[in-house]
Order: structure tokens, then sequence, then C-alpha cells
């Protein structure tokens, strides 16, 4: 045991009689006897009477947000990634119960924390409202009718969810040890520390005894888990792979003759190909030497319903991505139609609507030509078919571009080729 | 002359984005899944030295703040809903001063809106974020090469002044795929925390002239660090509204204030004797460059600015806008977001909007409301 002072010595900003300042002295006396550094532990707190301790500590100190210590100080251990630190949280049951999923992913990630609960079975900082920490019968100036429903038991809690060490004790005298077996496991610990706030508790609830509640809540005194080695390892990876990848470039083999911007949109049914399609030609025209953009629309449910994409191709330079009318439209499905329905309204005199003949073509100022997409190459590949078919039919880029990129891509090796150069 | 080789690639802007965080020096990622930004949320997971993911996203927030007091450059990617979860812990990080970034990927609203569709909705929510009037520097992505250069910018800002940061950018410039010529991305440099040296006290929020008080990470055993999310003095310790701690939160913004024209970026394209301005930002500088090239072929003398770093406001664009009779806001959102931020309420005369919602604002519209007589 070590004689480092980890307290400054002066008054704890604490009232006469509060666990919280036994907390405090307890917690000095468990990193003495662990010999540690007072500048290798981290010390959170939060909101709360518990949180005002941070003046009083000669450890590095960080007061957070109501609730959140334990989610802060799993970024400090973490990022801090040294087992010779020690970050220790203190709380109090109000910011674990607006925290308790903090707390919680703490132990199921087995991040390198001590959590110190400061369980005085209300909010002592705002009145003496009720926690969800408050067990039955429980008196609180707010609910002098005592509380009607149990406590949460959070040494269960954070047992089932995979702390390495777990123990509730009554915050009176010397608990010192149980906090040093916390400090000491690898990996998530928790004590929970039983008080009563001598302001409102002992007012409210004149005459009762912190053990006999502890003991009538059904709190068990005792150590949960112990000797658990569930601890987090923090991915490092210095060595990852530049995003800039010359993969992912396309050098032009082929020319164009196009003189103007054209838009292509695809509009058919999701697993029938439409994305693949509208990425196939967009590489097409860069192949083509074009200027390219390609976006996808779908619900978030993306195998099922529509599936649309708009492509252009221009020999500019594109500033805008967008298209309020396209120049070619092409439907493979019913859903595809439902979907494209005021785009269709919309198009003008000299736009294309191609569409499967199985569909009926609402009323548009488009030229509209029947295609038998889905019956000539199947549901699945009738949007692939569709844009063989439209470069055959507008010619916007030579066709050998088209089958270029179709031929390094993946599909090429599910669906020959051939499959789609028969008009 | 020798010509250089174009490199033409198939790309979205986020991968440009997650590429330039990293090569800017930012080292961890915390990812929460939403749509639209969870391209980033898979690149973060592939390019950054470490990446997290976090059961939700104050908890994000919580890890990113833990990560930076350790040392760390951590940067998130978001969307509305995820970023008013984040809204308290933004604030924490702001008065902790704590660097990271933030990418907002902004999507329709209001609430969960239409997670699919793009939108230019938050720059108020961004600009009311930090309760008091504080601000938290904000760049906006207007094109690709802005995905890197404004990228990098944001890292640089969020370390040099240590704040966090809001990269604003929409599904448009994260999702579309394009091809885009990378041969010329220019260097990008990569910052790291600078920290306190030697033996000499050390206070945490003791501010110089630059009013960015030195950094010290907690991982050390020196000296010794208190930081705090409540009003606090230069020690880093809590304060009931003494005058030395309303003095440090005064320092915050006027640290953010004080250094705004080193990261003040725009694109002014003015055309002599043009007597019109059209002026936008983020998803709509699309459209905007598109009207203004079609405007000016067709013989139409007109000026263009494009607004990068949206927060804090810079006076210049006030300025620059105040030299034309008509002035055109082009941005998609309700009521015009940013027009309200420049000219209040009141507005001015000759000055108008092109706004929308559900839908991007076209080159066309632009073209007519810039002709329009006002």
């Amino acid at each position: 045991m070590s004689n480092k002072q980890f307290l400054t010595g002066a008054q704890l900003p604490y009232c006469k009689g509060c666990g919280h300042a036994v907390v405090a002295a307890n917690t000095e006396k468990a990193l003495q006897k662990l010999g540690i550094d007072p500048l290798d532990v981290v010390l959170v707190t939060d909101i709360g009477c518990h949180g005002i301790i941070d003046k009083n500590f000669l450890t590095h100190t960080v007061h957070g947000l109501h609730g959140r210590s334990s989610a802060l100080a799993a970024g400090i251990a973490v990022g801090l990634n040294n087992p010779d630190k020690k970050v220790v949280v203190f709380a109090g049951d109000g910011g674990a119960t607006i925290g308790m999923q903090h707390l919680i992913s703490g132990a199921h990630l087995g991040i390198d924390l001590t959590i110190i609960v400061h369980n005085n079975m209300l909010y002592g900082m705002t009145g003496g409202q009720p926690s969800e920490f408050t067990p039955c019968g429980f008196k609180t100036p707010t609910l002098p009718e005592g509380s009607i429903k149990e406590g949460y038991d959070i040494c269960e809690l954070m047992a089932s969810a995979g702390a390495s060490y777990v123990e509730r004790v009554v915050g009176i005298g010397d608990y010192s040890d149980s906090i040093v077996n916390a400090l000491k496991a690898k990996g998530c610990s928790l004590v929970e520390v039983m008080e009563i706030c001598t302001s409102y508790g002992v007012k409210s609830n004149p005459g009762m005894k912190l053990t006999k509640v502890v003991e009538d809540a059904g709190w068990k005194t005792k150590v949960f888990v112990s000797g658990k080695d569930h601890s987090f390892k923090k991915p490092v990876n210095s060595d990852t792979k530049n995003l800039i990848s010359e993969k992912l470039e396309i050098e032009a083999k082929f020319t164009n003759n196009l003189t103007k911007p054209v838009s292509v949109m695809l509009s058919g049914s999701a697993g029938e190909g439409v994305q693949s399609a509208a990425e196939i030609l967009a590489k097409a025209g860069m192949n083509a030497g074009l200027n390219v953009t390609k976006k996808g629309s779908y619900p978030v449910t993306v195998g099922v319903g529509f599936s649309a994409s708009e492509i252009i191709l221009s020999p500019k330079q594109i500033y805008y991505t967008g298209s309020s009318s396209p120049d070619v439209l092409v439907i493979t499905s019913t859903e595809g139609l439902a979907f494209a329905k005021a785009t269709i309204a919309n198009m003008k005199q000299g736009a294309m609507l191609f569409i499967d003949s199985s569909l009926e073509a609402p009323e548009t100022k488009a030229t509209v030509i029947p295609v038998p997409f889905r019956e000539k190459v199947g549901a699945r590949n009738s949007a692939l078919y569709s844009i063989f078919y439209l470069i055959h039919k507008n010619g916007y880029i030579p066709m050998d571009a088209l089958k270029d990129v179709y031929n390094a891509s993946k599909m090429a090796k599910r669906v020959a080729i051939e499959t789609f150069l028969e008009f | 002359m020798q010509e250089i080789k174009k490199r033409k690639a198939f790309t979205e802007g986020s991968r440009l984005i997650a590429e330039a965080l990293v090569r800017a020096g930012a080292d961890t990622f915390i990812g929460y899944p939403i749509t639209p930004a969870n391209l980033l949320y898979l690149y973060g997971s592939k390019r950054f030295p470490t990446m997290l993911a976090a059961p939700d996203e104050i908890t994000t927030l919580q890890w990113m703040c833990g990560f930076a007091i350790a040392g760390h450059i951590p940067v998130t990617a978001t969307s509305f809903p995820g970023y008013a979860l984040m809204v308290e812990s933004i604030n924490m990080a702001a008065i902790m001063e704590l660097p990271m970034v933030i990418v907002l990927v902004q999507r329709l609203g209001p609430s969960t809106g239409t997670a699919t569709r793009g939108a230019q909705g938050d720059l108020s929510v961004v600009h009311g974020t930090l309760s008091g009037g504080y601000t938290i520097p904000t760049f906006s992505i207007s094109n690709m090469n802005d995905c890197w250069e404004l990228a990098e910018k944001a890292v640089h800002t969020a370390v040099k002044l240590r704040t966090p940061v809001v990269l604003l950018t929409s599904k448009e410039m994260i999702m579309t795929l394009q091809s885009y010529d990378w041969s010329n991305l220019p260097e990008i440099e990569k910052v790291t925390v600078k920290k306190h040296q030697g033996n000499a006290p050390y206070l945490p929020y003791k501010a110089g002239e630059d009013l960015v008080p030195e950094f010290l990470p907690v991982s050390q055993n020196q000296h010794q660090i208190r930081i705090t999310a409540s009003t606090h003095d230069t020690k880093g310790i809590l304060q009931n509204a003494l005058p030395e701690a309303i003095e440090n939160s005064k320092r915050l913004e006027g640290k953010v204030r004080k250094h705004l024209p080193d990261y003040t970026y725009f694109e002014l394209d003015e055309q002599p004797d043009a007597d019109r301005i059209v002026v936008s930002y983020g998803i709509s500088s699309l459209a905007t460059r598109e009207a203004v090239t079609s405007l000016r072929d067709k013989g139409n003398k007109v000026s263009m600015l494009i607004v990068k770093t949206l927060l804090p406001i810079s006076s210049k664009y006030v300025e620059i806008i105040s030299k034309y009779k008509r002035a055109v806001i082009v941005e998609e959102n309700l009521n015009g977001q940013l027009r309200q931020l420049l000219f209040g309420a009141a507005g001015r005369n000759g000055l108008t909007g092109v706004n929308a919602i559900a839908r991007m604002i076209n080159p066309t519209e632009i073209e007519e409301e810039v002709l329009r007589n006002e």
C-alpha cells in the first residue's frame, strides 16, 4: 500500500453523513492499495451530487453529461489502450437510469472500466425524485406514498451483460477491498454502493435503516461475478488500403459521336438487375470517352419493390447530376411503371419511352416503343437486355464499348453476352 | 507541351471524403448506421486505423469525446435523426474543446422524413446546435473536389481550433456514382494534435493570443488534466458563473471568430458589369453551376457565389452580395435558411430564393428566377 494522496485533503462537498464521502475515501484507499500513480488514473464523473467530487481528486478528472460517464469513459479507456492506466467512473442511480445502455454496453464489450454506482435510491441534486433504482415502498419528497415498483438490480444486469467483476456493498465503513478487486479485474467491473440520502431519503423514511431497505428490496450484498476475463481489444490497423484505387479507373478505349447530354432512366423491379445494368451503361459511357453519372432510387428495403436508376451520358462536364425529365425512359416491370408514372407524364416531345410489351403505356408526349424485354431474356435479365437494346437502337456509344464493359463484369460469367445481342 | 494523363474513376464522393479525412490526420471512425450516410460507415471501416461500431448516436459522440481526450482525432457520419441525438454531446465536445469531425449527410425531414431522399434542410439545425449562440465551424460540400478539399479543411480546423467541426453534405454527394478525374487531387497535409511542452505549470483552459488553449491528453502523467462539460475556469474546474469562467465560455466563440478569415472558403465567379448574382451551397451548387453556364452561353451577364464555409457566416458574403441589384439564393429547403442567416427575416430589395423540398432544384428554374425582374 502506497501513501500517495489521491484526495486533496480539502473538505468534501457533501452533506453530513452522506455516503458519497465514504465512496471517495474508499476509492482513495483502494488506489493506494493498488500502488498506482494518481496521474495514471482518470476519474470520469457526471451530473449528480456524486459528480461534484472532481476538484477533490488529484487524478485526471473528466466531468461529463448526466448519465453518459460510462460511455465517455469507454472512449477514454479504448483511446488510451494502455493496461497501466485505470479509468474509474463515478455514477449515481439517476445517471445509471438514463445511461443504462452505456453501463450494459461497457459490460457487453468488456471495456476496461471500473464503474462505482452511488445508489442512494433517488435524485438528490434535484430535490429527491425517484429513480428506476428506488425500491418498492421507499418514499421520496415527490413520492410520499412510496414507490410501487421494484428498483433495478444493476448487479444482475451487469453480470448477465458480461461484466468481469460485479459486487454490491452497503456503503458504510471500509469496503476498499471490493474496489481493489474491481480495479484489478480485466474488462468492465462494477461496484454498487448502497447509500441513503441524508437530505431526502432519511427525512422521507424516518427511522428506516439502510441495511433493512437493501434487505427488504431483495438486493444481495455479495460478489456476483469475479475472475472473468472478458476484455475489449482495440482494433488498430495502421496499414489500411488507399481508397483512391486504380482499379476504379476506366480508360476510354472507344470514342463517341454524342453532341449533347443524354439522360436515361431505368425503372424496374428489385432483383431484376436494374442497378447493375445502370452501372454497366455508365461505365460503357466512360469507356466511350463520355462523362457520366449514375444514381439509384429504391425503397429502404432494397430487396423488394421498385428499383430505378438515372444515368447521364455527356460529352461535356456534368455539373448537375439530377434530371427533371429523362430523354430516354426504360420500363421493364409493373413496379417500374408504377414508380415512373409521374416521370412519364412529364416527358417531352422527342423523348423515348421503351416499355416492356406486357405493359400498357400511360399517356405521354414521348415516343412509345414496346419491347418484349421480359419475354426475350426473362425477368431477371430484363434490365441488362434493355441497355443493349437501347444502344443498339440509339447508338449513343459504340456497341463494342458496352460489350467490353459487360465482358469484364461479374455478370458475364453468369449470362453469356450473346443472350443480349438478339434484337 | 506534355499532356497530363487523365485518370478518370467511377466513384462516389464518400470515398474521397473518407480517404481525405484519414490523410488529414483523423484516425478513428465511430459509426452508427443511418441512411444515407452508410457508405461513409463502409469506407470508414475499410480505411480508418480504428473503426468502432457504437450502439447508438449518443454513445457515438461520447466515445468520440473520450478518444479526443486520449489524444485522437475521431470522425463520425450521420443524418438528421442521428445528429439530433448527438446534440447535447456536441455541446459537451465544444465546451471541452475536443477536435472531431461530424459528417452530416442531409436527408428529407422533418423527423425521420424520407431516408432515401436528399435534402438541404439542416443548416438552421447546425447553426442552433450550441446553446447560447456559439458556433460550430461548418463546411458545405458543393462538388466532388470539395469532398477531398473540405474534408481536409474540416480536420485541420477541428485540430487547430480544438473544436467539433461539421462537414455538411447530402445523399447526392455520398451515393451518386460519377466519372471523376482524380489525377490532380492536391496533396493533403497530415496534422497532429499539438501538445503542451515542458514542465511549467499547465492550465488546461488557459489560452494565449490565439485563444486556443494548448492540449495535453490524459495519457501523460506529468500534468494533471481537468476537463468538464460544465462552465469552468482555466483550471478546468466547474464554476458557477464566476467572471473567469464566463470569460472562458466567451472565448469559445472568440476563437472560432478570430480565426474565421483563415478558414473562409468560397468560390466567387464574377462577371464584369453583371447586376445579378446567384448564390448557393451544397447540393444546389450543382444545378447553380449548370444554370450559370447556360445563362452565360445565352449571353446573360451573371455572377456566382458558392459558399463553402457556412458557419460562422462571414460578413464577406454579405459584402459580395450587396454589390448586386438582384441576388438569388438557391437551396433545397422550405424557406431559404442561408438567405435568412445572411439577411434576416426582413430580407432586402432584389433578394429572392429558389427553394424546393423532396426534389433537386433544376437549372431551368434557377435561370428563370435570375432573369425574372424583381
